[in-house]
């Protein structure tokens, strides 16, 4: 099968800048593919490739098969959700919506009728008439989805659509994405600095750092299994042992270990077999409901993270108390150098 | 000065009054005052034999105005002047406002504006009179004509019945040309100024959707300019509307409105026909405001 989207070896260059840095990937059709990272490590770049808005300094871009690399937006079979909407003040909701067609020439009748279905599909059928400005954010949201969705596109394009929502709001609109994409059966490639985001949606992600791509691979992978530290550190919220703290606390490698998977002991208690320890000092209980994260410095340098469930009580611990930090060797993931 | 600023933060009122009050007053009794005294004026009458102004409430020197064919080709000649005048100056502006607000970035885009307000900082009868030089029937416009073989040309121009004239700077066009040159800045800059405020997302997404550039441009640049258009043109037919230097110094000899005014108010003496003439404008740009704001000119706002 042709795949969806193909990058081979693209660097795009601002001045002195590598905004995106040689990189190379496929989407496969019907994918739902996310790309993550801080802001300013090439994501949004990698998207605009893809739109048309930018053009690589070197090499190619692919759609289904076909190198686009100079292809101008307007002659691509892909749409994009823009992170501000980009909804046109002038028109109504419905012309919105119908402004694709129109400008490929399709009779007004027809594209009414056609823009009213895409409103019905994201559930503001009765909003038609009215002016995006009078929209609350969720609904201009939807109606930027269902624009984008008039063409038909093979690939939808999503640069952090749901950054502008609420918490709540953001959550429903998730699992509306997820479901509408598995309907519609199109690509989507969505870009965000959300990691919890990017995990729950995803079929693939590609984590970004300075224009290149850490890692790509499955959510639970990402999370299980980082490759580098910065994706333990960005993706996981994981402890990382550096070259230095990991030959400190006897081990061969960099590796990072969850703060799930640590627990807090007693100074002078023993360690089980299995069990690695590193004697510390917390500094910080931040209570968060069901369990509480404790920051410890380590003797060996450096400050962790455990996290630790209500139901095993703080035994009389506070900032400031000697404790020991312990966690199962074959919890810990070795990380590239 | 502590106690005068916790006085102030406590009661807002009074802080806001502080502010307003001088500037108000000075718009009050300054401006609308004295606006108002001329309305007033143009409601009286002069009397034909005595040349006195008559101080009782008359609609006598409208009825002068509408009805003497000589007022109303004043009135003709200066709207047709204003509004062609506006035409072009929108015309040339959306070009260059359009590359100012959306292409133009650092030492590019200060050079454009510098060179757009550049102008306005020279006196205003120095340019008049300087064009006056460049149209004449020696001056270096007619020369060019003349040395590209082109001399026809500009005499068929100048042959057009109406608008032409024995030289450039003897005839509408060449007046034309100077109120254009004049108030072209006060079209550009409030129209790079509605550009500027235009997301670039929207340009995207117009492309994104299939939009070719002249779509976006018909679709999304110029109705979203059109606020700009609407402030700049406000600009270039209300100066058209009222100046009197340019008729006077360069063009044909008919009368504009501004003029006549002028001429009234000083030489005849004749106040009341001059506050009636400037009556002319006023109504005129509100009868052009309720168009615009029919055509939704006003609505991004």
């Amino acid at each position: 099968m042709t795949a969806a989207i193909e990058f081979r070896g693209v660097s795009r260059i601002y001045g002195e800048v590598r905004a995106v840095d040689d990189v190379s990937f496929t989407v496969e059709p019907g994918e739902f593919f996310a790309m993550l990272g801080p802001s300013g490590s090439g994501k949004t770049t990698c998207l605009r490739l893809v739109a048309g808005f930018d053009t690589p300094d070197r090499g190619q871009v692919l759609l289904d098969g076909a190198d686009v690399s100079s292809t101008p937006p307007y002659d691509r079979n892909v749409n994009t959700v823009f992170q501000d909407y980009a909804l046109f003040p002038h028109m109504t909701v419905l012309q919105n919506v119908a402004y694709g067609p129109r400008v490929r020439g399709v009779g007004a009748a027809e594209r009414d009728k056609h823009a009213r279905e895409m409103l019905e599909l994201v559930q503001l059928g009765a909003q038609g008439e009215r002016r995006p400005a009078q929209l609350s954010g969720g609904q201009r949201q939807r109606v930027a989805l269902a624009r984008a969705l008039i063409n038909h596109p093979k690939v939808l394009l999503l640069d952090e659509p749901l950054g502008a929502l609420d918490l709540k709001l953001r959550e429903e609109m998730q699992i509306e994405l997820k479901s509408l994409q598995k309907k519609l059966g199109i690509t989507f490639v969505y870009v965000t600095h959300d990691q919890g985001e990017a995990l729950s949606m995803a079929d693939r992600v590609a984590v970004f750092n300075k224009g290149r791509i850490e890692q790509l691979a499955a959510p639970r992978e990402l999370y299980l299994k980082p490759a580098t530290a910065f994706v333990a550190r960005f993706v996981g919220s994981a402890n990382v042992a550096e070259a230095t703290l990991a030959q400190a606390l006897g081990a061969t490698a960099p590796f990072a270990i969850r703060a799930e998977n640590i627990d807090v002991l007693d100074a002078t208690a023993a360690a089980p077999a299995g069990v690695a320890t590193a004697p510390g000092t917390v500094v910080a209980v931040q209570f968060h409901g069901a369990a509480s994260r404790w920051q410890v410095t380590l003797d060996a340098g450096g400050t962790w993270s455990a996290l630790i469930p209500e139901s095993r009580g703080v035994n009389g611990r506070t900032v400031g108390t000697r404790v020991q930090l312990a966690w199962p060797r074959d919890a810990a993931v070795p990380l590239q150098a | 000065m502590r106690a005068a600023s916790t006085f102030f933060w406590r009661r807002p009122y009074w802080y806001l009054a502080l502010l307003l009050v001088p500037p108000l007053l000075w718009f009050g009794t300054v401006y609308v005052g004295s606006l108002f005294a001329l309305l007033a004026q143009s409601f009286y009458r002069i009397d034909d034999f005595t040349a006195q102004i008559v101080r009782e409430p008359t609609l006598a020197t409208y009825k002068q105005l509408v009805t003497q064919p000589a007022n109303i080709d004043i009135v003709l000649r200066t709207v047709t002047m204003a509004i062609a005048v506006t035409i072009a100056c929108a015309i040339i502006a959306l070009p260059i406002a359009t590359y100012m607000a959306r292409y133009a970035t650092g030492r590019m885009k200060a050079f454009f504006y510098v060179g757009v307000m550049l102008p306005m900082w020279t006196s205003y009868l120095v340019k008049v009179y300087a064009w006056r030089q460049l149209l004449a029937k020696e001056g270096i416009i007619a020369w060019v004509f003349g040395k590209l073989g082109l001399s026809g040309v500009l005499d068929t121009l100048l042959a057009t019945p109406g608008i032409g004239g024995p030289s450039l700077s003897s005839s509408y066009i060449g007046m034309f040309l100077v109120f254009v040159y004049m108030w072209l800045p006060f079209m550009i800059l409030p129209m790079a100024a509605a550009l500027e405020r235009v997301p670039g997302s929207l340009l995207q997404a117009s492309a994104d959707l299939g939009a070719k550039p002249a779509q976006t441009f018909r679709n999304v640049v110029l109705p979203l300019a059109i606020p700009g258009i609407a402030a700049g043109s406000v600009f270039t037919f209300s100066l058209t509307l009222g100046d009197y230097i340019i008729p006077s110094v360069v063009g044909a000899p008919g009368y504009f409105i501004g003029m006549m005014v002028y001429t009234q108010q000083g030489l005849a003496g004749n106040i009341p026909l001059a506050a009636a003439f400037s009556v002319v404008p006023i109504v005129l740009i509100f009868i052009y405001l309720s168009i615009a704001k029919r055509f939704g000119a006003f609505d991004a706002l």
